[in-house]
């Protein structure tokens, strides 16, 4: 029986099986689970970078070294991996390169929702998109090949429901005799100072054209004629949504989206009556068809935000959509949240009731803006919390107020050049580092500085305290932050001192190996019914209402089975009714 | 046999959702089907709705269900139950754990849990199956086999043979726990028996 993989870990199955000598990347929802799985695989080999623009500039260095290199991202690790990705475009290649960038329609676990391809037609360089699993498996192949024989990178798009969408995938042999690897020894290609750029942009216009060509009778390009009433050009998982909602419709199916093959869509639209272009996010190929001079409907009638679902395109093509059954009540929105016994929760019940202005950053800890917590104020990329954060001292606000929130892995991402800046120019703020000793959100990935690589071997564990003072930072507090009281006290004390302050507040994520804490339950008699307990938003505290005195009050109570034995609650209680189990 | 079968899977981040999904699909592939699954990682998964959809078929394009919707809605939850409806097709089942998880919008804020969500839920799918799944799992010996106690349910009213979901459910769970799973598995499957 075939396999049934993810995209993702169709990918994984791919680059090992292409002999790939390193997958590299940092991790990022939806494209995670690629190295992850690389990593357990028979000769797979994959370690996570920093950051995304260390992550390809290693694969870089991969490819001129003669060997074959997959780098893996989210969409927006592309903004950060962009400056290595536009002049690789002119170096090209030695050894297969391809970057995964893995889009997030919908926006399920992103903070913005920017369309790749943009990327690809900036730099120049040739993008796959698959469609399933098995595509993913094939075009990642494909991709190396590509890469080898154009000399340049290649980039393969997914989505959310490509990476997270399973379906069935059938091997091809895996490649044997890959080249050994060779030192590079062409200055013109590989130094690209002005004088060489010149001549490789030169290439670079010249490849553009050559793998256009190849695209328009390439397999990858799909023509599909069926009823010719109406045509749609799409690509990746869209195509899967366009052959269930309007199966009689021909197709014209691209698996490559820069560039496009407008030979192949030119005779296409020949052929049809009405054509539409269904594609997620931007206008991409739309306005590319268009400005071929093929009338075509696109944007007009499928939104540019936002997953194209079935039930879009179906009315996007003007399809009957039956209204379906749904409850008679409003219901109560679910969001996620930070987890029972999560170290971050104390603090951000801190920064509230001290009336701090906050800059968050990415992971589990922007939870923190969500109710009963309303402890976040901004938040805008990895490691934005601290640039955000001195931002706000400059524009006149008393940094006294301020504090910048970020997570132990976004630091080492993209915090420590902000924590630089802020000494170097005087800045009085002060930043927290929720050291929680793992990448939480994406999944509990490892980083450098919680002492394992990917593989789960022992690695060195960076210095948090001792990488800041040699930044500058003079005033380096590290604390507990289940303890409130000190917690709170030692936020206060740094906001007053004169100078940057760090307070790195470490305690392990819940969802690694942590200390076996007692749990909590509510003493019913000692409790008051204040409800201060449940403004920590935790997960296993609960209430039941009782009738006293004509009125309704709320009992509080903590669900022993998700219970962490945090002990939280039990100092926000003033009547010691919060009490660890017998 | 319909088509192409479609069941979407709701309930609420860490209830075993995705394994579940792993179970129909294995199941389908067993019978000789093609079957492909969507899920959501990241964010939703903090304890959030959370939405697994699976199609089998003879041959199946798009990993998510198309209008009219599912066959089958597989509710762990009934608040999630209830937001699953709008996903259903005319007709389609729906297959619902009791239990009640409060969100953090009900605890802390000023939304209200539907007090007649079971009655919700009838009146839009009469023929809607709900059953304390937690008791069931909890009889069969472990309070985790939630899911197998649905998957039961669910089992007996598909084509596919009872032996494939089986085969299916024992190479999906861990080894030390496919004895109580197929336990759990059997309640459910036996309580929509007695059902029909």
């Amino acid at each position: 029986m075939d396999l049934i993989l993810t995209g993702n870990q169709a990918i994984a199955r791919a680059a090992r099986d292409a002999g790939v000598a390193l997958g590299v990347g940092y991790p990022g929802t939806p494209s995670t689970e690629v190295l992850e799985t690389l990593v357990t695989l028979e000769g797979g080999h994959a370690q996570w970078a920093p950051n995304e623009k260390v992550a390809l500039e290693v694969g870089i260095g991969v490819s001129f070294g003669g060997a074959r290199a997959l780098v893996t991202m989210k969409h927006v690790g592309v903004n950060v991996a962009a400056d290595p990705l536009f002049t690789a475009a002119y170096t090209g290649v030695a050894g297969g390169l391809v970057v995964m960038a893995a889009d997030d329609p919908g926006m399920h676990s992103s903070q913005n929702e920017q369309d790749s391809r943009h990327f690809a037609r900036a730099a120049k360089l040739p993008m796959l998109e698959p469609s399933d699993s098995q595509e993913a498996y094939d075009f990642t192949r494909l991709a190396f090949q590509l890469s080898e024989e154009y000399d340049t990178p290649i980039m393969l798009r997914t989505t959310t429901r490509l990476s997270h969408g399973k379906s069935t995938v059938h091997e091809a042999p895996a490649e044997t005799d890959l080249p050994a690897p060779v030192a590079p020894q062409n200055p013109q290609k590989y130094v690209m100072v002005p004088g060489f750029a010149r001549a490789r942009h030169l290439v670079v216009e010249d490849r553009q054209v050559r793998i256009q060509e190849w695209a328009e009778s390439a397999d990858i390009t799909k023509t599909e004629y069926r009823d010719k009433k109406i045509g749609i050009i799409t690509s990746g998982v869209t195509y899967q949504y366009v052959r269930d909602v309007a199966p009689e419709a021909s197709t014209l199916k691209l698996g490559m989206v820069n560039p496009l093959p407008m030979a192949a869509i030119i005779a296409f639209a020949k052929e049809i009556e009405t054509l539409y272009v269904v594609e997620e996010l931007d206008p991409i190929i739309e306005e590319q068809v268009r400005a071929a001079g093929i009338t075509v409907i696109g944007k007009a009638n499928f939104p540019i935000f936002g997953e194209l679902l079935p039930g879009i395109i179906a009315k996007g093509l003007g399809l009957e959509v039956k209204p379906s059954a749904t409850a008679t009540s409003g219901l109560p929105t679910r969001p996620p949240s930070l987890c029972p016994g999560c170290p971050h929760r104390g603090v951000f019940l801190l920064l509230k009731k001290n009336g701090l202005t906050v800059s968050g950053d990415i992971g589990c800890y922007t939870l923190g803006v969500f109710a009963p917590l309303n402890a976040m104020d901004t938040c805008v990329c990895m490691g934005a919390s601290v640039g955000v954060a001195h931002g706000l001292e400059r524009a006149g606000l008393d940094p006294a107020k301020i504090v910048g929130v970020i997570g132990d892995s976004t630091f080492l991402h993209s915090g420590i050049t902000g924590v630089l800046d802020m000494v170097y120019n005087g800045s009085h703020g002060t930043i927290m580092i929720l050291d929680n000793s793992i990448t939480a959100m994406t999944g509990r990935q490892q980083h450098p500085g919680t002492g394992k690589t990917l593989d789960g071997m022992p690695a060195p564990s960076v210095d948090l305290e001792g990488l800041l003072k040699s930044l500058g930072v003079q005033d380096v507090t590290v604390l507990d932050p289940y303890d409130l009281a000190n917690t709170e006290a030692e936020l206060k004390r740094a906001l007053a001192y004169p100078g940057v302050s760090v307070i790195i507040a470490r305690r392990p994520c819940m969802l690694i190996p942590h200390e076996i804490r007692p749990k909590l339950t509510v003493d019913a008699d000692l409790c008051k019914r204040c409800g201060k307990c449940l403004r920590l938003g935790c997960p296993a505290t609960g209430k039941i209402a009782e009738e006293y005195n004509g009125k309704t009050r709320y009992l509080p109570v903590i669900d022993a089975q998700l219970c962490n034995g945090c002990g939280v609650c039990a100092q926000l209680c003033a009547f010691g009714a919060l009490k660890v189990k017998e | 046999m319909p088509l192409t079968t479609n069941i979407l899977i709701v309930g609420v981040g860490g209830q075993g959702i995705v394994l579940a999904g792993d179970v129909i699909g294995l199941a389908a592939r067993l019978s000789g089907l093609e079957a492909k699954a969507s899920e959501i990682h990241g964010m939703s998964q903090r304890g959030g709705s959370v939405v697994s959809e699976v199609r089998y078929g003879i041959h199946v394009s798009s990993p998510l269900i198309p209008p009219p919707g599912a066959n089958f809605v597989l509710a762990f939850e009934m608040l999630e139950a209830l937001r699953g409806l709008e996903r259903m097709r005319p007709g389609g089942l729906v297959i619902a754990n009791r239990q009640r998880i409060t969100p953090a919008s009900v605890t802390y804020g000023s939304a209200v849990y539907p007090e007649d969500a079971e009655e919700q839920l009838l009146a839009a799918c009469p023929k809607a199956v709900i059953i304390d799944a937690l008791a069931e799992a909890q009889a069969a010996g472990n309070a985790r086999a939630v899911n197998s106690v649905l998957l039961g349910m669910l089992a007996h009213h598909t084509a596919l043979p009872r032996q494939n979901w089986e085969t299916a459910l024992a190479q999906t769970v861990k080894p030390q726990y496919v004895e109580v799973n197929l336990a759990a598995f059997a309640r459910g499957y036996e309580r929509a028996e007695r059902n029909v």
